[in-house]
């Protein structure tokens, strides 16, 4: 399995405070890759880093290389437009657009320029079954997708974020507002989605890393401080803080 | 913040050192019986054999407990397991100590190299279990790994034990009956070496998280 995404020396600052020291990681396609950590070790931080999304945050200053595809994303040729459309994301908190199921999905390939009908038709179609949601919402695309449940919502959003054919989907705690039927659910979609897609999970809950993800990478204070194999580094962790914190002695 | 988790966990510790101390208690019991050819102590060893299994469920329910409520990870998710894995040795240990009871009262008649080997070789078993129950308690690595060694000290007293029977009966026919009897108490006692020995396999495990198996 090669590396999709690989991360070399890399620090982040917000202002004078930093926020992430000196990351090295390479994240293999094709698999799930979880970052947990205790509130503020600097996860989402760098999971939004991955697609320069903290680009639209004042006063954010990164140094060192993330290199997607062998090539390094803030290099001036990078189209930060086209760098969005590859590395998808998804929220903790479902955020459909205020119009209908239909037109949600189709948003993102009409702005990159989409505009047959029965070609977008098959797209909506083919997002909304990768996304497990085809069946539910078939016979109601015309409906607004605020009525969607929260679960359908999170969902509709990830067939959102497969419409513009992305190749990684970034996911930042895609759970934690979900009941346990519909994590389930997105769990098992996303089980399904790493045989055609690279996904990297934000997530809290450390259980979920342990059922879904191939590769877990724990941070603390802004340090990676372990990452390795999700059964190794649960079974046997290396570093005593991996050790103290997954075992519910701090965090 | 888990401190009910760890006071669980101690009750476990707790409840496997007593039913170590119940294998140990069995089988030294054995080797007095073996000595002293007492009928009484033959008829302690039958309520001890229960009540090693009693202690098997309460361990095995207090452990499926643990892994349903706390979905224990790393160190916490190894002790619970090995745990698991090392009462089904105990529980062996506790059955092959009473095999040999029942066998006990037809073995009168032992040639004097015999005896000397059983029980040295019954020292030798007993002294691998309470090293191993004992290294579980310390999570002492270099003790488990000293009963895995000791267990060809064990084997071996099996095969001197054999070939002392095998030229008993060669010399004395009619005792063949009582020197199978005696091949029999050997080989549990051999059995109990091989479940001290998995048990102290269990430990380093726990400890570290490699098993000897792979």
């Amino acid at each position: 399995m090669s590396n999709m995404i690989t991360v070399k020396n890399m620090c982040l600052w917000y202002g004078e405070h930093q926020a992430l020291k000196n990351i090295n990681v390479s994240i293999p396609e094709k698999s799930i890759t979880a970052f947990i950590g205790p509130s503020g070790c600097g996860k989402s931080t760098f999971l939004k880093s991955l697609n320069r999304m903290n680009d639209l945050i004042q006063g954010v200053r990164i140094t060192g290389d993330i290199l997607y595809n062998g090539k390094n994303i803030f290099d001036s040729s990078v189209d930060v437009n086209e760098l969005r459309r590859e590395v998808g994301m998804v929220f903790q908190k479902p955020n459909p657009f205020p119009m209908s199921i239909y037109d949600n999905i189709a948003y993102g390939p009409r702005t990159h320029g989409i505009k047959n009908k029965a070609k977008l038709d098959d797209i909506v179609e083919c997002s909304l079954r990768d996304a497990a949601i085809w069946e539910e919402v078939k016979d109601r695309l015309k409906k607004n997708a605020l009525g969607l449940s929260g679960g359908q919502q999170q969902r509709l959003c990830i067939a959102r974020a497969l419409a513009v054919k992305p190749a990684v989907l970034l996911m930042d705690e895609p759970t934690s507002a979900l009941d346990p039927i519909s994590t389930s659910k997105i769990e098992e979609l996303s089980m399904k989605l790493k045989e055609n897609y690279t996904i990297i999970m934000v997530t809290h809950n450390m259980q979920q890393a342990v059922r879904i993800s191939d590769q877990t990478a724990f941070f603390l204070l802004g340090e990676l401080i372990e990452y390795g194999n999700t059964e190794t580094l649960f079974s046997t962790p290396k570093d005593k803080r991996t050790e103290d914190y997954i075992t519910g002695r701090f965090g | 913040m888990r401190s009910k988790f760890d006071e669980q966990l101690a009750l476990l510790n707790k409840e496997m050192i007593e039913m170590g101390a119940l294998c140990e208690e069995i089988i030294s019991r054995v080797l007095k019986a073996l000595t002293e050819e007492d009928g009484q102590l033959l008829h302690g060893i039958s309520s001890l054999g229960p009540e090693i299994d009693q202690k098997e469920r309460t361990i095995e329910t207090l452990c499926l407990k643990l892994l349903l409520q706390q979905q224990p990870v790393a160190k916490d998710l190894r002790q619970i397991s090995a745990a698991l894995k090392m009462i089904t040795d105990m529980e062996r240990i506790g059955d092959q100590a009473e095999d040999i009871a029942e066998i006990v009262p037809f073995v009168k008649n032992r040639p004097q190299t015999v005896d000397t080997l059983l029980h040295e070789m019954a020292e030798a078993s007993i002294k691998m279990v309470t090293e191993s129950v004992d290294a579980f308690v310390g999570r002492d690595i270099g003790l488990a790994k000293k009963v895995i060694k000791d267990d060809d000290i064990v084997d071996n007293y099996f095969t001197l034990i054999k070939q002392a029977l095998i030229s008993g009966i060669v010399d004395n026919p009619k005792d063949g009956e009582c020197s199978i009897d005696l091949l029999m108490i050997a080989k549990y006692f051999e059995r109990i070496g091989d479940h001290a020995t998995n048990i102290a396999e269990w430990v380093v495990f726990s400890v570290t998280g490699i098993h000897k198996e792979g």
